[in-house]
């Protein structure tokens, strides 16, 4: 997982004639000319300059790609970007103010929680679906909640700890 | 390759009329690893997810309707006391983030031998209602499935739900694979104790070619229940577990062998029955 950008995978046939606009961050984006199998992910990274989202597996497995679609937890190379025209996407770059980090963000890297860093943005985007639905959740919630994305640095004992702290901090300033 | 977006039913049935070949794109997580992979190349795709009429659910007196766009999540969430054993297998399936876009119909128009809510479905003699423009008409799930990944859907219909009967007792779905999340299965079991109809209804996934229905192991373990106590002497649910076994048609695969998924096959029978009994 040290390789911050492995190269594409994803074929691009010719272009197709049909340009799409995609409404991302609350900000709208034209794709002009795209082929219109590609993943969102694929026209994130490659097209809108939109690296957040990390491209590992791209067949659903490690959920280094997750962001939001109209509010789900979505891993977005399962997602057809030409279909998610009139969708609402939030990606993790959407999640902090400017350079004032997210709790679940600055609670990450409190705990030590950050080693490579590949699949955080996945963890980051995931933490947060969790706890917004579920601001106290067990620990097998927890487990449940990120089974499906995948670090291969941490053993997961410092993301857990992350979670916990964040869980706390909100629980004493409620 | 052209991608059509029909926002209602009639929509996206002269979509497919006018291109039977296209692909029906439901919730992506089947489709789109095959497109990025290029194990898939459509001419044209018909997206369904804007289609208000494959939405939801509903429950009758007598009858389940899961709208074919129902995701896993939805069920796992909204259905887990009305459906339990499909919430059980919902929940088995993937991730969160693949539960909250996978769907019912996806998993029927995929027909893998390994689909989750395959053996739940079949166990409750579930029907496939197909559309076209021509027309509508019913399917058993056992003549719908008719291969590995293989269905009776012609290239112009759409799935657009799936019925079971409502039946009261207790229900236990079991799936084995190498970790509780993100697995194929190596073998999946699906029992109802069906205290309505006083049967037992067993189905399993990953072990043949199709879903595989456990017939002869359902009428014997039926007729040694105690319908009104809900017990069962022990030899009859270990005899159970063997015709299950008996039933199955597993291969050698990359996930497993023949030998360990029948005999997968007679635990999660009997772990199943077991737990049903014991609710």
């Amino acid at each position: 997982m040290s390789d911050p950008d492995p190269t594409p995978t994803e074929p691009t046939p010719a272009p197709d004639p049909e340009a799409y606009e995609l409404t991302i961050n609350g900000r709208t984006r034209a794709v002009p000319s795209a082929w219109l199998g590609e993943s969102l992910l694929y026209v994130l990274r490659e097209r809108l300059g939109l690296p957040g989202a990390k491209n590992a597996c791209e067949q659903g497995e490690c959920g280094s790609c997750s962001l939001y679609l109209d509010g789900l937890l979505v891993n977005s190379c399962c997602v057809l970007a030409a279909d998610a025209t009139d969708a609402r996407i939030d990606t993790v770059e959407g999640l902090a103010d400017g350079d004032q980090l997210t709790d679940v963000q600055q609670a990450f890297l409190d705990a030590g929680a950050v080693q490579c860093g590949f699949c955080i943005p996945g963890l980051i985007t995931t933490v947060h679906d969790l706890l917004d639905r579920t601001p106290t959740p067990s620990q097998l919630e927890v487990r449940e909640a990120i089974s499906g994305n995948l670090c291969r640095c941490t053993g997961y004992g410092r993301i857990l700890q992350a979670v916990e702290d964040v869980r706390a901090q909100r629980e004493a300033a409620r | 390759m052209p991608i059509d977006r029909p926002t209602d039913l009639d929509a996206a049935l002269a979509s497919l009329s006018d291109v039977p070949s296209a692909h029906l794109l439901a919730g992506g997580t089947d489709a789109m690893v095959e497109i990025t992979f290029d194990q898939r190349r459509p001419e044209h795709i018909v997206a369904l997810r804007r289609i208000p009429e494959l939405r939801g659910y509903r429950v009758d007196d007598d009858e389940l309707t899961f709208g074919a766009m129902l995701t896993y999540t939805q069920v796992e969430r909204e259905l887990a006391s009305t459906a339990p054993g499909l919430a059980m297998a919902a929940r088995t399936v993937g991730s969160p983030q693949i539960r909250n876009t996978g769907t019912i119909g996806g998993n029927l128009g995929t027909a893998s031998p390994a689909g989750d809510t395959l053996p739940w479905l079949l166990a409750l003699d579930a029907r496939v209602e197909l559309r076209s423009v021509r027309g509508s008409r019913e399917l058993s799930l056992a003549d719908f499935v008719t291969g590995p990944k293989r269905t009776a859907r012609e290239p112009d219909e759409l799935i657009t739900a799936v019925r079971v009967p409502r039946v009261e007792g207790p229900q236990h779905v079991a799936k084995l694979g190498p970790r509780n999340a993100m697995v194929i299965s190596v073998a999946m079991a699906a029992v109802i104790v069906d205290t309505t109809n006083r049967r037992v209804r067993a189905a399993f996934g990953s072990v043949g070619p199709r879903p595989i229905r456990a017939s002869d192991a359902e009428q014997q373990v039926s007729d040694a229940i105690d319908w009104d106590a809900l017990t069962c002497p022990d030899d009859a649910i270990v005899h159970f577990a063997d015709a299950c076994a008996e039933a199955s048609q597993p291969i050698s695969d990359h996930r497993s062998t023949a030998d360990y998924r029948r005999h997968a096959v007679a635990v999660l029978a009997a772990r199943s029955l077991r737990r049903c009994l014991a609710a």
